[in-house]
C-alpha cells in the first residue's frame, strides 16, 4: 500500500493520472474514521496525502471583485478567525461549530466537501453562499457550483483523476449566519442546520438546510417569498410573513427519522432556526443603519 | 530515649487531601493501563460475535481460519475445558454460544494470532451457519404467560413484591404516571483489555486485567477453565474507569483460554464498538407509580410496578430489581406500599450493574411523583418533601428500620438556603442552550429550578457474605499495605494510606501490588470500598498498632492498654509521656491480615419484607437550567448538592466523586441512551452515544453533610453512587419548571434521556405527557 | 512515496524508523505499538474523545485520525516529550483533576496547547477549548480548576 506525499498540486495531478483509484487524504477526520473502523486498509489501496501540498492551504481575498478563493486544504481553525469572520461570517460561524479544537485543526474545507455529508456544517454555509469549486486533473480544470458537485449523500461528481483545488466564495453585502442543533453543547453532529444570507445589494435571501435531506438543500421557495416580503429599506418583515417564510423553509426539508432525531423535530427545528436567523439578521441590519 | 515533646501532627492522614499516589505517573502518561501492556511475543486475541439477535447455531467451521499463516488458535464452546457458563449471580451465560445465540454481539469463537490484523482476518474466515429464531424484544411480552422461553432458566429473572401495611389505603390526593428510563452505558474511557501468561506446564495462568473484583473474576475464570482457583492468578491492570461495567466477566475467560491453548502470552483489547457489546448496561425500565397522600401532602400509600429489561443473560439483574423495589418510597416516610417488580430476559443486550444500581430508575420515578404531588397539594416541592422526610429510626416499606444517620431534612434545608446563581446569558455563547450551535439568544431562554432527593443502600444486600481483606506489614519503620481492592479511579489507594497514617502515626506508607495474593476485597461497587476495604485497612492497622503497644509496654514497663497514637507520637495516657513512633518501631517487624465483614442481612421474603440492606446514604440535588423551550434545548446552569457523607476522609476525593457522579446523572437526563433496533445498537460510538463534554457540565456547588455514622468503621459512608441518582430527576424537574415559566404548560417530561421534541411537545401541547 | 509499512517518523525530536506497520495504521497505533509511547490513549478511534491528543507540527490533533505513514515529514510531540506541560501535570494532580487517568495525558496535551495561546482564560474559554477531551470520572470541575491555576501561576511568574 503506497502512500504518496506530493509537494505540489501538479504532482498530485500526475499521481492521480497514474493511480486513478488512489484515495485522497486531506485532514483525515473522515477518511481515518472509516479506516479505523475497518481495522486498517487493504494492502493494494494507494493513498495520496495532501498534507505537504502547501499551495492548497493558501487563500486569496479580492475585496474589489468580492470573492475569496480558499485553497482546499484550508482548515476550520483558520476559517474561524480573521480575515474570514468579517467577510464570510456564516462560514466562520459554521467553522466554529465543527467538532473540537483537534478536529478543526485537522479538518479541511476541501475534505469536508468531498465527503459530501448532508450534516457538513461548513458545506451548509457554502451552499447558502453559492460557492463554486475549482477541480483540476492532469487534463484540465473545471469550475462547478457546489450544489451541482454534490450528487447525493456521500456522492459527488468528482472524477477519479480530479482533486478539488479551491473553493470560490462570494463576499456578500448584507448579513449572514449559521446555526445548528445538537443535543450536546459542543462536539456534536448536526441534527438540523440552517445557513441564512441576507443580500442587501441584490435584495435576495439564501437559505441552506443541513441534515434534513440526502444533500444540503436550498429552500428556494422560502428564499423567494422572504425576499419579496422583507422591507429592505427598513430591514423589517411582518410577523406573519416571517412565519410563512419559515414554514416554507420547513416544507423544503425532507428529513428522516433516525437514532439522532425524528423527521418531525428536524422540520420543526428548520422552521424555528430560519425564523430566528432572519429575525436576527434584520435586527442587526436595522441597527447598523443604511450602508 | 523517651522524652516529653509538644504535640505532633501526622501529615496526609484522615481528613486531609493528599494527592493520589498514582497521579504523577498518570499525568505524565507513564501509568500502565491494562491496554498499555505489550509483552514481547504476545499474540493478539479477537472475539467473533453473533450477528443475530436470536438464532440456532447449525455449524461452526474454523478450518479456514486455522489455515491462515500466523494463526495459533481458534477456540469455541467445544474448547472450554471446565464449566460452559459463567455469571455473577446465576451461571447462565455461555463462555461461547454453542447451541443458541441470544443477542447481537454474543461471543461465538475467539482467535489468537501473531497480530491484530491476522487475528481479525482469521475471525472473518470462521464460517458459522445460523438458523434465525423469532427474537423476544419486548419486556412486556417476555413476562406474559405463554411467552416462548428463550433460555433454559426461563424468561423471568426475578419477580419480587413489596407489600407493607394496608395496601388498600387511599389518599385524599392521588397522582399516578408511567416513567421510562433509557439504556445507559458506563462509557468508561479505558476500553476492556487484558493480557494472559500461561504457566510453562499449562497448569495455570496469570492474567492482568482491568476489573472491579479480582477474586470473583478468578473464581469464574477458574471454573470455566477447569482449574483450581489458586492456579489462576489475577493482577489488576490499570483501570480506566468502571462504573459497574467491569463487574461482570467480559474477555477474562477468552484471553486465559487462548493463552493456555497457545502456550504463549495473549493480549486482547476491545474497540469502542465491541465495548458496547462486551459489557452489561444500565437496565432500561418502565415504572408506573401511584402516590396517595393526605390533603396536606403526607404520604399514606404507594402503589408501583417496575418492569426492567434484563436482556439475554441474568448478570446482576435480580439484585438490581431488589434495589429498585426496595427504594420505591425514596427518602420519605410511607406506612403502606404495594409494589411489584419484574425483571425479564429478552434478546436485547444484557444489563447489569451501573452506578446507582436500580435506584437511579426508582428515584427518577418517585421524584417526578413527588413533584406532581406537590403541585396537586399546592405545596412547594421542598415543603412537600420536608413534610415527608425520613429520619433515623423510621421503618422502610420492607419493614427494615433505618439505623443509619438519615439527614434528609438537613439535605433539604441546606439546598433551600443556597442562593440562586445569577444570569449567565450574554457572557459566552457556550453558556446558552444549544452551546456551540449558535441556536439561541437570551430572549429564547427560560430558566427553571428543580430539586430531587434520594436514599441509596450501601454495600451488598440480601444475605450476601460481603467482606474485605487487608494486610499490613511494618518493617524498617515503613508500612506496606496489601489488598485486592480494585482501584478504578475512585481513589481508594489514597485513603488507604491516609487511614494507615492516622491509625499508626507513621507517614511512610507503601502500597503493594493489587492482586489475588491476598484475601478478597469484594467488588469496587455499591459505594462499598471506603466502608469495607477502608474498614479492613483500619482494622488491620489497629491490630498492628496493638502489637506496637505491646512491644513498647514490654520494653518500657508501661500498661499497653494506656497507650495511644497521637499524631506521630505514641502517648502514655497515664503519664502524658510521648515517644515518637518511629523510635518505638525501630527494628520491629509486624505482619497482619484482617478480614472485615459488615453486619448480616437477610433475603427478602415473598412479601418483600426483611432487613435486606446494610446501611443507607442520602443526598439532594438542586438543578438550575436555562431552556430554549421552542427548540427543546437545555443548558444546565448549576447543580447544587447536599450529600450525607458521614465523614469526608479525603474531601478532594469526595468532591471528585460528587462532580463526576453528577456528570453521569446529567448525561442520563439529557443525552445518554443506547438505541437498539431489532437488537442492533444504532449508536455504538462516541459520535452517537453522547456523554457530557466539559461544555455541558456546569459548576457544582457541593455541601458535605458530615455526621459520622456510628455503624461505619471510620464514620464514613460511601459517596460514589448518590451523586448519580437524584441529579437526573433534579434536572428534569428544572426543565419542567422552565416549561411552566415559558408557556404555562404543566405537562411534564416523563422519560430520560429527555429529547428536544419531548420538551417542545410538553411546552406547546402534543403527546409528551 | 513511501511504503506504508516502513517509514521514518520524527517524534519528540528524534527521528525513528518504523518497520512493518499495518496498512492504514494511525499515528496513535504506531506511537503505542511500535514506539512504546503509550501516553496517548485510544478510547474511540474516531476523534470524539481526545484521549489520543498529540501535537503534529505544533498543531493539536487526534493521533487516531492521522495516517502514520503520511506524517513522515512532520514533527510529532507526545505527552512524553511535551516538556512545557510539567506544571500542567503537577496542577492536574494537585487539584484532583486525575481520577482513573485515562483521559489525563490527552487533556494535558490539549490544556498545554491552549495555555500557550491564552494567558488569562476564564472557565468558559476553557470549556470551549477543551470540549474535545472527554472525561468520564471527574465531571470536569477539578480540570477547570487545574487549568485556571496554571494560568495564574504562570502570570505570577511572568511579573
Amino acid at each position: 500500500m503506497p502512500v504518496y506525499l506530493p509537494d505540489t498540486t501538479e504532482e498530485v495531478l500526475s499521481l492521480l493520472a497514474a493511480h486513478p483509484n488512489a484515495m485522497l487524504l486531506a485532514g483525515g477526520t473522515d477518511v481515518m474514521v472509516g479506516i479505523n473502523h475497518q481495522h486498517g486498509l487493504r494492502q493494494e489501496t494507494s493513498i495520496i496525502a495532501l498534507r505537504n501540498v502547501s499551495e492548497l492551504s493558501r487563500y486569496t481575498i479580492d475585496d474589489t471583485a468580492s470573492t475569496i478563493s480558499l485553497g482546499a486544504s484550508v482548515t476550520w481553525t483558520a476559517l474561524e478567525e480573521a480575515p474570514f469572520v468579517e467577510r464570510v461570517r456564516c462560514l466562520a460561524e459554521a467553522a466554529r461549530t465543527v467538532g473540537s479544537r483537534q478536529i478543526r485543526n485537522a479538518g479541511t474545507i476541501g475534505g469536508n466537501i468531498a465527503t459530501a455529508s448532508p450534516a457538513g456544517d461548513g458545506v451548509c454555509a457554502l451552499v447558502a453562499l453559492d460557492a463554486q469549486l475549482m477541480l483540476s486533473s492532469a487534463t484540465g480544470s473545471r469550475q462547478i457550483a457546489l450544489t451541482d458537485f454534490v450528487t447525493g449523500p456521500k456522492r459527488t461528481s468528482r472524477a477519479d483523476n480530479e482533486v478539488i483545488t479551491s473553493v470560490e466564495v462570494p463576499i456578500v453585502k448584507g448579513w449572514q449566519s449559521y446555526a445548528k442543533i445538537g443535543v450536546r453543547n459542543a462536539m456534536v453532529i448536526s441534527i438540523a442546520g440552517v445557513a441564512v444570507v441576507l443580500n442587501t445589494e441584490h435584495r435576495s435571501v439564501s437559505i441552506a438546510l443541513g441534515s434534513v435531506g440526502p444533500v444540503i438543500i436550498r429552500a428556494t421557495e422560502a428564499e423567494t417569498a422572504l425576499a419579496q416580503q422583507i422591507d429592505w429599506e427598513r430591514c423589517s418583515i411582518s410577523a406573519d410573513d416571517l412565519d410563512d417564510g419559515a414554514r416554507l423553509a420547513a416544507t423544503a426539508a425532507s428529513p428522516i427519522t433516525d437514532h439522532r432525531s425524528t423527521a418531525a423535530y428536524r422540520k420543526h427545528a428548520v422552521q424555528v432556526l430560519t425564523k430566528r436567523l432572519v429575525q436576527r439578521g434584520l435586527r442587526d441590519l436595522a441597527e447598523r443603519g443604511p450602508s | 530515649m523517651s522524652q516529653t515533646i509538644t504535640r505532633s501532627e501526622i501529615r496526609h492522614g484522615i481528613g486531609s487531601s493528599p494527592t493520589r499516589p498514582d497521579g504523577a505517573a498518570k499525568a505524565a502518561g507513564e501509568y500502565a493501563f491494562s491496554s498499555d501492556l505489550f509483552p514481547d511475543e504476545a499474540l493478539f486475541g479477537v472475539t467473533l460475535r453473533s450477528p443475530h439477535q436470536h438464532a440456532r447455531i447449525i455449524s461452526i467451521d474454523t478450518s479456514k481460519a486455522l489455515a491462515i499463516a500466523g494463526v495459533f488458535a481458534v477456540v469455541t464452546a467445544d474448547d472450554v475445558p471446565g464449566k460452559a457458563t459463567y455469571g455473577l449471580i446465576a451461571s447462565d451465560q455461555p463462555v461461547f454460544a454453542s447451541d443458541v445465540v441470544r443477542y447481537i454481539g454474543e461471543p461465538v469463537a475467539a482467535v489468537a494470532a501473531i497480530d491484530e490484523e491476522t487475528s481479525r482476518r482469521a475471525c472473518a474466515a470462521i464460517v458459522v451457519v445460523y438458523e434465525p429464531l423469532e427474537p423476544l424484544v419486548d419486556a412486556e411480552l417476555a413476562c406474559q404467560e405463554g411467552a416462548a422461553s428463550i433460555h433454559p432458566d426461563g424468561n423471568i429473572i426475578r419477580h419480587q413484591h413489596v407489600l407493607h401495611g394496608d395496601p388498600t389505603v387511599k389518599g385524599d390526593v392521588v397522582v399516578e404516571h408511567e416513567y421510562v428510563i433509557g439504556m445507559q452505558d458506563q462509557a468508561f474511557l479505558g476500553l476492556e483489555a487484558a493480557v494472559a501468561f500461561p504457566d510453562e506446564d499449562g497448569g495455570g495462568v496469570d492474567c492482568h486485567v482491568a476489573t472491579q473484583w479480582l477474586h470473583e473474576d478468578r473464581a469464574q475464570v477458574a471454573a470455566c477453565l477447569g482449574l483450581a482457583e489458586e492456579s489462576v492468578r489475577l493482577t489488576l491492570g490499570g483501570v480506566g474507569g468502571a462504573f459497574g461495567g467491569r463487574e461482570d466477566i467480559s474477555l477474562q475467560v477468552h484471553v486465559c483460554l487462548l493463552a493456555l491453548t497457545c502456550g504463549k502470552p495473549v493480549r486482547m483489547h476491545y474497540d469502542r464498538v465491541e465495548s458496547f457489546l462486551g459489557h452489561v448496561h444500565r437496565h432500561p425500565a418502565k415504572i408506573w407509580m401511584r402516590h396517595h397522600a393526605t390533603s396536606d401532602g403526607r404520604l399514606v400509600n404507594i402503589e408501583a410496578r417496575f418492569l426492567f429489561d434484563g436482556g439475554a443473560y441474568a448478570s446482576t439483574s435480580s439484585a438490581v430489581l431488589v434495589n429498585a423495589v426496595t427504594h420505591t418510597q425514596g427518602p420519605y416516610q410511607c406506612p403502606n406500599a404495594v409494589v411489584e417488580g419484574i425483571v425479564v430476559r429478552t434478546n436485547n443486550l444484557p444489563c447489569g450493574a451501573m452506578r446507582g444500581f436500580g435506584v437511579v430508575q426508582a428515584c427518577f420515578a418517585h421524584e417526578q411523583q413527588m413533584d406532581r404531588l406537590a403541585e396537586k397539594c399546592g405545596l412547594s416541592p421542598l415543603e412537600l418533601r420536608r413534610r415527608n422526610a425520613m429520619h433515623t429510626g423510621d421503618t422502610l416499606v420492607t419493614g427494615q428500620v433505618v439505623e443509619s444517620v438519615a439527614p434528609v431534612t438537613e439535605c433539604i434545608d441546606n439546598l433551600a438556603a443556597l442562593p440562586m446563581p445569577g444570569s449567565t446569558v450574554g457572557t459566552h455563547s457556550y453558556l446558552l442552550p444549544g452551546g456551540a450551535g449558535n441556536t439561541t439568544r437570551s430572549d429564547n431562554v427560560h430558566r427553571g429550578v428543580g430539586w430531587a432527593f434520594a436514599i441509596k443502600n450501601l454495600m451488598y444486600s440480601e444475605g450476601f457474605d460481603d467482606f474485605s481483606s487487608a494486610r499490613c506489614r511494618l518493617e524498617d519503620g515503613r508500612i506496606t499495605l496489601k489488598f485486592a481492592t480494585a482501584e478504578v479511579g475512585q481513589g481508594f489507594i489514597t485513603i488507604a494510606a491516609q487511614i494507615a497514617r492516622t491509625v499508626l502515626g507513621i507517614e511512610a506508607v507503601d502500597l503493594d501490588t493489587i492482586d489475588t495474593n491476598v484475601g478478597s476485597a469484594g467488588s469496587t461497587s455499591a459505594s462499598r470500598q471506603t466502608w469495607m476495604s477502608g474498614g479492613a485497612v483500619d482494622a488491620v492497622c489497629r491490630v498492628v498498632r496493638e502489637r506496637i503497644f505491646e512491644h513498647h509496654a514490654a520494653a518500657s514497663g508501661c500498661n499497653p492498654l494506656a497507650l495511644a497514637v497521637e499524631g506521630t507520637d505514641l502517648v502514655d495516657t497515664t503519664t502524658s509521656e510521648r515517644t515518637p513512633i518511629e523510635e518505638v518501631v525501630r527494628g520491629l517487624t509486624i505482619d497482619e491480615e484482617v478480614v472485615y465483614r459488615h453486619r448480616a442481612t437477610v433475603h427478602l421474603d415473598e412479601r418483600g419484607q426483611g432487613n435486606c440492606h446494610t446501611a443507607f446514604a442520602f443526598v439532594g440535588h438542586r438543578a438550575v437550567v436555562d431552556v430554549d423551550v421552542e427548540l427543546g434545548l437545555v443548558r444546565v446552569v448549576e447543580i447544587a448538592t447536599a450529600q450525607d457523607v458521614g465523614r469526608a476522609l479525603n474531601p478532594l476525593s469526595v468532591t471528585g466523586q460528587i462532580e463526576g457522579g453528577i456528570a453521569q446523572g446529567l448525561g442520563l437526563a439529557l443525552m445518554e441512551e443506547i438505541i437498539q433496533e431489532d437488537g442492533r445498537i444504532k449508536n455504538p460510538s462516541f459520535t452517537d452515544y453522547l456523554i457530557p463534554t466539559i461544555a455541558d457540565m456546569p459548576p457544582v456547588v457541593a455541601h458535605l453533610i458530615e455526621i459520622p455514622d456510628p455503624q461505619a468503621p471510620l464514620g464514613a459512608k460511601g459517596v460514589g453512587e448518590p451523586p448519580t441518582i437524584s441529579s437526573t430527576p433534579a434536572i428534569i424537574a428544572a426543565i419542567n419548571d422552565a416549561i411552566v415559566n415559558a408557556t404555562g404548560s404543566t405537562q411534564k417530561i416523563h422519560r430520560v434521556p429527555v429529547r428536544p421534541l419531548d420538551i417542545v411537545e410538553a411546552a406547546y401541547g402534543g403527546t409528551a405527557d | 512515496m513511501n511504503d506504508d509499512r516502513d517509514f521514518m517518523l520524527t517524534v519528540n525530536g528524534t527521528t525513528v524508523e518504523i518497520r512493518g506497520a499495518a496498512p492504514g495504521a494511525s499515528l496513535l497505533s504506531v506511537l503505542r505499538e511500535h514506539l512504546g509511547l503509550t501516553g496517548a490513549k485510544g478510547a474511540c478511534e474516531e476523534g470524539e474523545c481526545g484521549s489520543c491528543s498529540v501535537l503534529v507540527d505544533d498543531s493539536l490533533v487526534c493521533s487516531c485520525l492521522v495516517l502514520a505513514a503520511s506524517a513522515v515529514h512532520a514533527h510529532v510531540t507526545t505527552i512524553e516529550g511535551l516538556t512545557q506541560s510539567r506544571d500542567v501535570q503537577a496542577a492536574f494532580v494537585e487539584c484532583g483533576a486525575v481520577q482513573c487517568g485515562f483521559c489525563t495525558p490527552g487533556l494535558i496535551v490539549a490544556a498545554t496547547d491552549f495555555l500557550a495561546q491564552t494567558s488569562d482564560p476564564d472557565p468558559d474559554d476553557i470549556r470551549e477549548a477543551l470540549a474535545g477531551n472527554l472525561c468520564r470520572c471527574t465531571g470536569y470541575g477539578r480540570i477547570i480548576e487545574a487549568v485556571v491555576s496554571v494560568a495564574r501561576e504562570r502570570r505570577g511568574a511572568a511579573t
